[in-house]
């Protein structure tokens, strides 16, 4: 799929974020993510979806970090560049199943540095559904704080926490947790660390949730094994049965 | 009309392009975005007789034209593969499929090869003695003309079905050890599995791969893979179905000059899940581009 670059913007000293117009008819799910051909390297990059409009003309907005020759490569790309894609990848967070997804009414999203932007475009159609999301959003300092305004302009609660102090709770995630009110469902993104923090949390409270995982792949769409991971229920391809897992079936 | 068909042990393929084995699967990924029946055959994910996980991640690192796998043999085993995979692939793929045969013993070879070939759709075995990833198997096999040899004879001991010995590159004399497949019996062989390759992080000074090495492919290693080509189908009768870095219709053409009855097509797949299609759909316009008729004709074209 060919897309056609409309923006790619730094919003900090190392992301960025990029609109694309083209058919995302693909995407149909929170949490999937596009596999993006970065002229003159070989593997493609995989980058989560910020938001997205479903159209065969419509637009999808990534925010990525450049975190290396690649995505730096993906940085210098103009407006109006033309960018080879393969969209709708991954299985996405699921508002429908398990039932715990479709019962709970305030579910907390938290985002860990490049894992907040996947959160946007689930808060969004979690308010479409009528349900009360609250947000934390961890960064290691102020400086690297992204986002913020997009997830206040949804009138969603959003608490900060930075490793440094700089803003927000000092400390981590799950202690921007502990501030927040009653939760009844978990979505996450971010670090393995920081996943693993959610997962404990989510222990104490007695609540389920989603975890969005990374991890090195070349297809992005299940053919190569190399991204696979070890669950409760056999092995599992990051790129295509996940990214999202379920709390359930995570082993560290 | 020019005619891409190739036949290989006796088997027609409306086309030479095969997708190999490690990167294509089961079929299941591709279906969705082509029909697949367009292939001439394709290689199914390397077999082995108790499922396997595999090798820890990361098991990728990209490099300058090419990517880097340390996928390990990841698979169901092969009962799991009679039982679940070639029940489902027979539902949208109506082709004889090359089952790819690993082994971490001579006898576990035979045992997975004998298993397989009972299997109505597959039409060949290739015997993966040559996965750089796997301790104690795979590449061990490979790299000695006798332990090649042995399993070689082993596995025609128990196959009707055509064998193909798939080779590593990572050798001092590929050609020994292909004439040694070819006098143990073997019907053909494919060539070459990845060339070991490694990438350090700099920014953590360690290997980006958990298993710190691993098997380089992708279009860097195409002339090392066509020499290889060359030098093995000049010494041995029996057809080679050559691969390493193909990504278009003319390096299938340059392969098959090179002396490749068939060829397979890797690392491509997984940069662009198109991409047989797309060097299939190209194949007759560069035939005609360079005056070749009939496919066939050309193979070892270049040895003259």
């Amino acid at each position: 799929m060919q897309w056609t670059v409309t923006e790619n913007t730094a919003l900090t000293a190392s992301v960025f974020r990029m609109t694309l117009t083209g058919d995302t008819r693909a995407i149909t799910k929170p949490g999937q993510f596009v596999q993006v051909q970065v002229p003159g390297f070989y593997l493609r990059r995989p980058l989560s979806v910020f938001d997205w409009q479903s159209a065969e003309n419509g637009s999808v907005t990534l925010v990525y970090k450049a975190i290396g020759l690649g995505t730096e490569a993906l940085a210098r790309v103009a407006a109006g560049s033309r960018l080879d894609v393969l969209a709708g990848l991954g299985n996405g967070f699921n508002l429908e199943d398990p039932h715990a997804a479709k019962q709970a009414q305030k579910p907390l999203l938290i985002g860990g540095g490049i894992g907040v932007p996947p959160l946007y475009g689930l808060c969004k159609r979690l308010l479409a559904q009528g349900k009360t999301p609250t947000a934390i959003l961890g960064f290691n300092t102020a400086s690297d704080i992204i986002l913020r305004d997009a997830f206040e302009a949804l009138a969603v609660p959003t608490l900060l926490s930075t490793a440094d102090g700089s803003q927000g709770v000092k400390g981590f995630v799950t202690d921007a947790a502990a501030l927040a009110g009653p939760f009844d469902y978990v979505y996450t993104c971010g670090p393995e660390p920081m996943l693993k923090a959610v997962y404990e949390l989510c222990a104490s409270r007695g609540v389920s949730g989603q975890f969005s995982f990374e991890e090195r792949m070349a297809c992005g769409f299940g053919a190569c094994m190399g991204c696979s991971c070890r669950t409760k229920y056999g092995s599992k391809r990051i790129c295509k049965d996940g990214p999202v897992l379920v709390w359930e079936e995570i082993v560290w | 009309m020019v005619d891409t068909s190739v036949t290989l042990s006796g088997i027609r393929l409306d086309n030479p392009v095969i997708p190999a084995s490690g990167t294509f699967g089961f079929g299941q990924e591709f279906k969705d975005f082509y029909d697949i029946n367009l292939l001439g055959t394709f290689s199914f994910k390397g077999t082995t007789r108790e499922g396997r996980f595999g090798n820890e991640t990361p098991r990728i690192a990209e490099c300058t034209a090419g990517m880097l796998n340390a996928v390990g043999l990841q698979n169901p085993g092969v009962d799991h593969v009679i039982c679940h995979e070639l029940p489902e692939l027979a539902k949208f793929f109506h082709k004889p499929v090359m089952a790819n045969v690993n082994g971490f013993s001579v006898e576990e070879y035979a045992e997975v090869a004998q298993k397989l070939d009972r299997e109505p759709q597959v039409g060949w075995l290739e015997i993966n003695v040559s996965c750089p990833n796997v301790h104690g198997g795979g590449m061990a096999f490979g790299t000695n003309p006798n332990n090649a040899a042995a399993v070689t004879s082993a596995v025609k001991a128990v196959a009707r079905k055509p064998v193909y010995i798939k080779l590593s590159p990572n050798v001092t004399d590929i050609v020994a050890i292909a004439k040694a497949c070819e006098d143990a019996g073997a019907d053909g062989l494919s060539l070459i599995n990845t060339l070991l390759g490694m990438r350090i992080s700099l920014r953590t000074r360690k290997p980006v791969l958990a298993n710190a090495m691993g098997g380089f492919s992708g279009p860097a290693i195409f002339p090392i893979a066509l020499q290889m080509v060359y030098q093995v189908a000049k010494a041995v009768k029996i057809p080679v179905i050559g691969m390493g870095g193909v990504a278009s219709a003319e390096d299938v053409i340059e392969m098959m000059l090179a002396g490749a009855t068939a060829v397979q097509v890797g690392a491509q797949n997984l940069v662009n899940p198109y991409a047989c299609k797309e060097i299939i759909e190209a194949l007759p316009q560069a035939m005609e581009k360079y005056r070749i008729q009939t496919l066939t004709d050309i193979i070892g074209g270049a040895w003259k």
